[in-house]
């Protein structure tokens, strides 16, 4: 079925496309597509257009030990198919340029900045050239994701100054927020700009938080890469874990044992659930409805302290190997978690009850923060966020991985796009959680729970996609030897942090605090 | 309640009032942490750890804090930031540098982005292990911390 979607993909393209394909596999449910640098913004944007197809991954490899070039590649998710369209085009030998994509397809931008600083590779026509994640004071021509830039150069910092962008007009005055913060959250700037009272323009800043993460996960063998991607964003541990491991065993060809997949279902929903809570408690606290806050991190607590119960880890570090999980379930476990979830559960429902039916709550949360359906599209937004706003998107349905497909569950939707919207997905989120580990206890086979994973075989590459707290994350490895030769990290961060510039435009600065809050965003999966 | 939470919150609370006799002011800065060891700072003002009724406030500005608890290997991009809020806090001051990252620049060690741990960057006091540390240990690195500054006040006097 899927292959047969995806042949028709490349037997419906337009005869000036189709003679610009130079090749066309189909491995697993992924269309693999080689065309010449020149007609890749031409192809990309005819699947992102007809196929309604939105940019998973976009990202550059430095093969000019092998090949003489840099490689460029853009993953796309045709709607409705599980499956992906990647295309991949060389740069010309010793080529550093490439035209951007930007222009034909909006959320493009990050991806070819981001090329730009790790690889030297210039975006032609990018709408906006400027540094990402490399700061003003980094030499030109140090590129860290280069094979001949090595992991522990450290480049003098140089004179530099970044430009924001300048709002002018009658009583129009910036307010420069952070990187430090007044609260405990991660570091980023944003910078307002601000006419009476509305926000009439918001730029983030980010970077702050850059570790080379991709770099070093290039040098690291895969067995101890779970632990570098546990700590990607370090509250969604087991979804970045989730991702990295199924990517490695997608290369490897590995069936994982389904009881390790009815466990990794479990601990992937535990971390919603905590997390969730806590945005929701969040939302409570920055509303200034203490009882609401004081309850819901109370919640919060109690599911870091089962996580902690079951695997020796509040965060559920450590629970995924390679080929499994590191720790089976036993029928003790089992029990512990059912009655924690039973108190859980009817606590749960009294928060709720509590805030939604506080008037001076929904007055804050309602009409604040909107981000309409079609920007929600158009800037490629995931997770709640984007289903808030109406999008019907969630890689655990769509593109079903561990027990999943075994499982039922609803997929919450909004429509007002707004602060009370993102608060209510979330709370229906968190229903369908307790659910579905439910329904993963009841369900769960005996049978082993790790299966050996060796010889992952250097050349090839393979993506694993997983729906974490935050929504849609991207793992993409081209192997080299016993480590990745380029391994790609997509955090759903990535996707949504534009449209909070977006979402904030006409609220007062007082709602910010709010508004970020129902967003929930991670600097350090974003920045990597 | 956490029994051990309770054990060593009343003696924390004793040590506050002797070394400073009213409350100790906190600011955390986050130098480039994978927001692991937020999610456990946030936990000990919950409901169960409640901090602040052993005297330990954490504060929004610097300016207010007695102490530093920095996380996070100090990324390149987050070196000034740290040196500016390590300046903008009034002396006497503590640094306390918490997790692995912190410490030695942990699993993120070694890359051109990172500067190995807080005490490449500024004097630290305490070093709390963990990745991230519990509650529990945060609150008894705290409480190490002020031990250190008691024998330093009885140094100078
Ligand atoms: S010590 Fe661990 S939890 Fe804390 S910031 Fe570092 S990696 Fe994250």
């Amino acid at each position: 079925m899927t292959v047969e979607k995806l042949r028709l993909i490349v037997e419906e393209l337009p005869p000036e496309l189709h003679s610009k394909v130079r090749s066309a596999k189909i491995r697993g449910n992924d269309l693999r597509l080689v065309t010449g640098i020149d007609d890749l913004a031409s192809l990309a944007k005819h699947i992102h257009g007809v196929y309604q197809a939105p940019l998973v991954t976009m990202h550059a490899t430095d093969d000019r030990a092998a090949e003489d070039c840099f490689k460029l590649y853009v993953v796309l998710s045709p709607r409705g198919m599980d499956a992906f369209v990647t295309i991949i085009a060389a740069l010309e030998p010793r080529s550093q340029r490439f035209v951007s994509l930007t222009p034909q397809i909006n959320e493009a931008d990050w991806y070819e900045r981001e090329v730009q600083d790790m690889f030297g590779l210039e975006a032609i026509g990018h709408p906006d050239p400027r540094p990402l994640v490399l700061y003003d004071d980094w030499p030109q021509g140090e590129h860290p994701l280069r094979k001949d830039f090595p992991l522990d150069r450290r480049p003098p910092r140089i004179k530099g100054e970044y430009s924001f962008t300048k709002v002018e007009g009658e009583g129009v005055y910036e307010i420069p927020v952070g990187p430090v913060h007044a609260g405990v959250i991660e570091p980023g700037h944003f910078r307002f700009s601000v006419a009476g009272e509305p926000i009439i323009n918001l730029e983030v800043r980010l970077g702050y938080v850059h570790k080379g993460i991709e770099k070093i996960s290039e040098s690291t063998p895969y067995w101890r890469g779970i632990h570098l991607a546990e700590r990607i964003s370090g509250d969604n541990s087991v979804a970045h874990s989730t991702a990295y491991c199924q990517t490695v065993e997608a290369l490897a060809s590995a069936e994982v044992p389904e009881r390790a997949e009815y466990i990794r279902t479990v601990m992937l929903e535990l971390e919603r659930i905590y997390n969730l809570i806590g945005d929701i408690s969040g939302i409570a606290l920055d509303t200034a409805f203490s009882v609401g806050a004081a309850n819901g991190y109370l919640l919060r607590e109690r599911a870091l302290n089962l996580n902690e119960c079951l695997t020796g880890s509040r965060l559920l570090r450590s629970v995924n190997v390679i080929g499994g999980v590191r720790k089976d379930l036993s029928a003790n476990d089992r029990e512990k978690t059912l009655s924690a979830l039973v108190r859980l559960k009817l606590e749960f429902e009294d928060l709720v009850d509590l805030m939604v039916t506080s008037t001076s709550l929904l007055d804050r949360v309602e009409t604040t923060g909107k981000l309409s359906t079609e920007m929600a599209v158009r800037l490629n937004v995931v997770g709640p966020v984007a289903r808030a706003s109406g999008v019907d998107r969630d890689v655990r349905r769509d593109h079903p991985y561990a027990a999943y497909d075994r499982l039922n569950f609803l997929v919450p939707r909004g429509a007002a796009g707004d602060v009370n919207a993102r608060t209510r997905v979330k709370i229906d989120e968190v229903r369908e959680s307790f659910s579905l580990i439910d329904q993963a206890l009841d369900g769960m086979p005996s049978g082993p729970i790790r299966t050996v994973v060796e010889n992952i075989p250097a050349g090839e590459m393979a993506m694993s996609l997983v729906e974490s707290p935050r929504g849609e994350l991207v793992h993409w490895i081209l192997a080299g030897r016993e480590r990745p030769y380029r391994h790609k990290i997509r955090d759903a961060s990535f996707c949504n942090w534009l449209a909070m510039e977006e979402a904030v435009l006409g609220n007062i600065v007082p709602d910010f605090p709010l508004i970020n809050k129902s967003f929930n965003l991670s600097y350090s999966g974003n920045d990597l | 309640m956490d029994e051990e939470t309770e054990k060593l919150g009343e003696e924390l609370k004793r040590k506050v009032r002797e070394v400073f006799g009213r409350s100790l002011a906190i600011r955390e800065v986050d130098a480039g942490s994978c927001n692991g060891c937020e999610v456990e700072v946030n936990s000990l003002t919950n409901a169960i750890h409640d901090i602040e009724r052993f005297g330990l406030h954490i504060v929004a500005s610097p300016r207010h804090a007695d102490m530093l608890l920095v996380t996070g290997p100090v990324t390149r991009n987050m070196e000034l930031p740290l040196r500016q809020t390590y300046n903008a806090t009034p002396c006497p001051k503590m640094v306390v540098a918490m997790g692995s990252c912190a410490i030695s620049g942990g699993i993120y060690r070694g890359s051109y982005a990172v500067l190995d741990g807080v005490d490449k960057v500024l004097p630290v006091d305490v070093y709390i292990p963990g990745c991230p540390p519990r509650p529990q240990a945060i609150i008894q690195g705290i409480l190490v911390a002020l031990g250190k500054m008691e024998e330093r006040k009885g140094q100078q006097s």
